[in-house]
């Protein structure tokens, strides 16, 4: 790993004006995303600018919508106790996140900004219809995620919250790849407190994409069985040494009925 | 180079880092602290597992400088006046290891796990929080037997 230059700001104007004076700035949250890439060589900054020094983690759960401060660990996430009440499928994902250490570090604010096209938390800000705020604007999930790593971020704009709509029901089951941990099909379902139903999918294509098939079905009739003989397409669909297209688009189904049957 | 400080082990340390030096290299390399130990290069195998703050995390993916101030507790933390912690005595009796590599990983992650969910610890759950923790030697049989063991005495 190269050396660079480390500075850790207490604010946020503080540290958008460090990325910008940088050659080569990156942001740090909890680093394990960041930090593995580095020591691959796949990355070199010349500027570390740690955003710890923000202390801008935790969980404030109102009437409608449920707001995440960026430095939270997926361990706070999990471990919330309202969390838990007010959205049970966003906590339940947050505690499946990789393992224990993991959980302790790692960030939901590093998890978005990064859109790991096998991460789990873009599944829950998709299918809940989540505003990410940012050190300029909020962006709706809608418009945030825009492909494999890839985001509506610009420059040195930093995560700074995560708001998300309390539904009426919400739940998420994931089939981890059993080495990496990471989703090699994830489904995030949600009722919305306006009943309509959503469907977010991550792991099986190169972003996370909603299932309109699945979310017609569902609004017929919130339950798993609606989901019986429903097929996702294969095409576009991710194949490796994993799983195929094939058996990710069946796996969709399968993981969306888990998830309908665990939504609370 | 900037300097830092931070507790160890009970203990106030200081030393000089660079920005990229891991946690992992300022215990081993500057503290002689060899009882964490590096696995792997991705953050995957959990033999460098101490406490930072209270809570198990992967030394070899953190930043020293990033743990300025913070209290650390390493596998030699855990023996008191040449006593083994209950956890380091249950992997003994209970055969837990064979080469060693991932033990002090292993017997870190195990602490954290009673502290975080309680001495009564069933076989699924121990599996399951050890999922950030690889041994390639024992089959973990044994590491599962000497956690719940190691739980329940301390
Ligand atoms: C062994 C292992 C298993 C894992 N398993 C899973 C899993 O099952 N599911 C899953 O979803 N993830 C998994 N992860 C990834 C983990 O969740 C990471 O914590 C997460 O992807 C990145 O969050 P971070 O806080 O560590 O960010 P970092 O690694 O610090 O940063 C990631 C990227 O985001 C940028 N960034 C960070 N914060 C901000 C911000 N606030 N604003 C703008 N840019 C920012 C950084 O510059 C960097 O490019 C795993 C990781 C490991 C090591
Ligand atoms: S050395 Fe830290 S996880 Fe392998
Ligand atoms: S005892 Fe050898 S790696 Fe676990």
């Amino acid at each position: 790993m190269e050396n660079f230059n480390y500075v850790r700001p207490a604010k946020v104007a503080d540290a958008v004006k460090a990325m910008k004076k940088a050659k080569d700035g990156k942001y740090l949250a909890g680093g394990h995303t960041l930090l593995p890439t580095l020591k691959q060589g796949l990355a070199a900054p010349t500027d570390i600018v740690d955003l710890s020094g923000l202390k801008n983690a935790g969980v404030k759960v109102g009437a409608k919508s449920v707001t995440i401060g960026a430095g939270t660990t997926h361990a706070e996430v999990a471990g919330s106790k309202d969390l838990r009440k007010a959205i049970p499928g966003l906590a339940k994902l947050a505690g499946g996140i990789g393992d224990p250490h993991v959980r302790h570090r790692g960030t939901i604010g590093g998890s978005l900004a990064n859109n790991d096209p096998a991460a789990d938390y873009p599944a829950a800000a998709l299918g809940l219809g989540a505003t990410i705020h940012t050190s300029d604007r909020k962006i709706p999930a809608e418009k945030y995620f825009t492909g494999m790593f890839s985001t509506a971020l610009k420059g040195s704009e930093i995560v700074t919250a995560v708001e998300f709509p309390v539904p009426k029901k919400s739940g998420y089951a994931k089939f981890p790849n059993p080495a990496s941990l990471y989703a090699m099909v994830g489904v995030f379902v949600a009722q919305l407190a306006d009943g309509s139903v959503r469907v977010a999918v991550t792991g099986a294509g190169p972003g996370v994409f909603r299932a309109p098939e699945l979310e017609a079905a569902l609004a017929k009739n919130f339950s798993a069985k609606a989901l019986d003989g429903i097929a996702v397409k294969a095409k576009g669909l991710n194949s490796d040494m994993h799983a195929s297209a094939e058996y990710r688009a069946h796996l969709i189904t399968v993981m969306a009925k888990r998830a309908v049957e665990a939504a609370k | 180079m900037p300097a830092i400080s931070m507790k160890v082990n009970g203990q106030a340390v200081c030393g000089e880092v660079e920005g990229r030096t891991l946690l992992v290299e300022f215990l081993r390399d500057k503290l002689g602290l060899t009882g964490t130990h590096v696995g792997c290069d991705t953050s995957q195998c959990g033999a460098c597992v101490v406490h930072v703050d209270g809570k198990a995390v992967k030394s070899c993916t953190a930043l020293a400088i990033a743990c300025a101030d913070a209290d650390v507790v390493t596998i030699e933390g855990l023996a008191k006046n040449g006593k083994l912690h209950p956890m380091q005595e249950a992997f003994r009796e209970h055969h837990g290891l064979q080469c060693g590599f991932c033990t002090p990983g292993m017997i870190m992650a195990a602490v954290d796990m009673v502290k975080r969910l309680g001495k009564k610890l069933d076989e699924d759950t121990i599996r399951h929080e050890l999922e950030g923790n690889i041994c390639r030697c024992t089959g973990y049989h044994n590491i599962v037997a000497a956690v719940k063991a190691g739980a329940a005495s301390m």
